[in-house]
């Protein structure tokens, strides 16, 4: 069963790397064969957003939503069940100060 | 001889899954009490193994799963025990993944066999409502794969806590209801007190499940005395209690004492204890209330809860006097906590009633009006009001 993590986190809050960076996580989670693959992502002031409205391709600069919290990373798992995913994500270091959404893969 | 043993047993078991139907729609009968011994429960669980009722029920339960679930044994209803199904079914039903009121109309759909209409009547819902709730619940199920098991140890203990917490808030929805309001709102009581009561014998190690099954039956003997012919809500102290239900008070101390045995207390036997001490006291000022100001002392650090605190003092105050009460009133509207929570400015009234401070008391009973939200209490507040002006 495959889902997408989105690792949900406030950019203004400052977070140290010890605290925020999932290496451990990664390699702990590589080698159980649950994580597929994944990144961190550039923060929002990099981001462009497009549309196509009327045929008109429409830019914008930041991210689609304007929330507190954005997507900082996503993982694509592979797990048993929703409980196995449950426990991934509750040991990804972003868990602690984010927050994480576990989506199923829309597969038929 | 052998053919007429097996064909008594079909009759029997006929009875039971029969009883099982009925007792949703007719209320609990009035001595469930036969039902209620250990030889009894292993005696029905026994004949629903072979009920084709309860298996059929049970195979539409677990038809929400993939039967490919390497820890279903053969994944066949007939031969799993059916004990074991319940349990499972229990803890999908409530999976914190699903939203609380999910979790409620799925237990009712699935354990307690209710139709849709009657699950949306007796939560206060729409039927188109509750059946979309209902679908959109199995949809996730299927579409997260939320797994159909008992959850692993080191989950187990705040995952019987969730499957606590929904059986308590159906058992909270049905007796809030007031007299003379649809009979299915009472029957959510019953509901919840027979799935509690097959918690309770599905999870003999669990204390707090036999806690939680205690709590309702001690709450639940008070029925009668709640509400008086005006349809008023009768506070405890006032209470006749030659109508609380003895047999239900003496079933709840039993189990409150057996799950205590265990030694592993809990915030539902805390709960319970309390109650209990309400059960034993023969009319109000005979009460322990130096026990309960304790035991919820007790249950504090458990549910952190403004509201256990300010049930505390109100015990505190019967104890030790209504100074002491107001101590910790005054320090609760300190913390904001309670902000909007009418019982927060009744209370100190009733303190500074007590304590002859009429003119501070109408202005807490003042503050209490504003925020009042039953006209039954509405009606008690204005009352209180207007000695105290007297008063004052």
């Amino acid at each position: 069963m495959r889902y997408m993590i989105l690792v949900c986190v406030d950019e203004s809050v400052e977070v140290s790397p010890e605290e925020s960076l999932p290496t451990a996580w990664v390699e702990e989670m590589d080698a159980r064969g649950v994580r597929k693959l994944g990144s961190r992502l550039r923060p929002v002031s990099d981001a462009t957003t497009v549309q196509v409205r009327g045929g008109e391709v429409l830019l914008s600069d930041g991210p689609f939503a304007e929330t507190k919290e954005q997507i900082g990373g996503f993982d694509l798992l592979e797990c048993e069940d929703l409980d196995e995913a449950i426990e991934v994500a509750s040991k990804h270091p972003g868990a602690k100060f984010g927050t994480i959404e576990v989506r199923p893969l829309w597969e038929d | 001889m052998t053919g007429d043993w097996d064909l008594a047993e079909e009759c029997a078991q006929d009875a039971f899954a029969a009883a099982l139907e009925r007792w949703p729609r007719d209320g609990v009968p009035r001595r469930p009490g036969a039902w209620l011994t250990t030889t009894a429960r292993n005696r029905a669980l026994d004949r629903l193994r072979r009920g084709a009722t309860e298996a059929a029920k049970l195979r539409e339960g677990a038809a929400l799963w993939p039967s490919d679930d390497p820890g279903d044994g053969d994944g066949d209803g007939d031969d799993g025990t059916v004990q074991d199904d319940r349990l499972r079914l229990i803890f999908t039903c409530c999976h914190p993944a699903l939203p609380l009121e999910a979790r409620v109309a799925l237990t009712l759909r699935t354990l307690a066999g209710l139709t849709t209409a009657e699950i949306a009547r007796a939560l206060l819902a729409s039927e188109p409502t509750m059946a979309k709730r209902l679908v959109r619940a199995k949809s996730k199920i299927r579409n997260a794969a939320i797994p159909y098991r008992v959850p692993r140890a080191h989950l187990l203990p705040e995952r019987t806590g969730g499957v606590l917490a929904v059986l308590y808030l159906l058992f909270n929805e049905g007796y809030g209801a007031t007299a003379g309001a649809d009979l299915m709102r009472h029957d959510l009581c019953a509901e919840a007190i027979r799935l509690a009561r097959a918690l309770a014998s599905l999870m003999p190690d669990e204390p707090e499940a036999l806690g939680l099954l205690a709590l309702m039956l001690l709450h639940h003997a008070r029925r009668a005395a709640r509400v008086d012919d005006a349809g008023d809500i009768v506070t405890l102290e006032d209470q006749d209690r030659a109508l609380w239900d003895t047999t239900e008070i003496d079933e709840g101390l039993g189990l409150l004492d057996a799950a205590l045995r265990q030694d592993r207390a809990g915030p539902y036997q805390l709960q319970a204890s309390i109650a209990a001490c309400h059960a034993g006291a023969a009319d109000a000022a005979d009460t322990d209330w130096a026990r309960i100001a304790q035991l919820y002392g007790r249950l504090a650090p458990l549910v952190p809860s403004a509201v256990v605190e300010l049930n505390r003092a109100v015990a505190v105050a019967m104890a030790d006097g209504p100074a002491a009460g107001l101590e910790l009133v005054q320090a609760l509207e300190a913390s904001g906590a309670l902000a909007g929570y009418h019982l927060l400015p009744a209370t100190r009234a009733d303190l500074l009633r007590r304590l002859e401070r009429h003119a501070e008391a109408a202005a807490g009973y003042r503050e209490a009006l504003e925020l009042a939200g039953t006209e039954a209490e509405r009606r008690y507040l204005t009352r209180r009001l207007a000695e105290a002006t007297e008063q004052g």
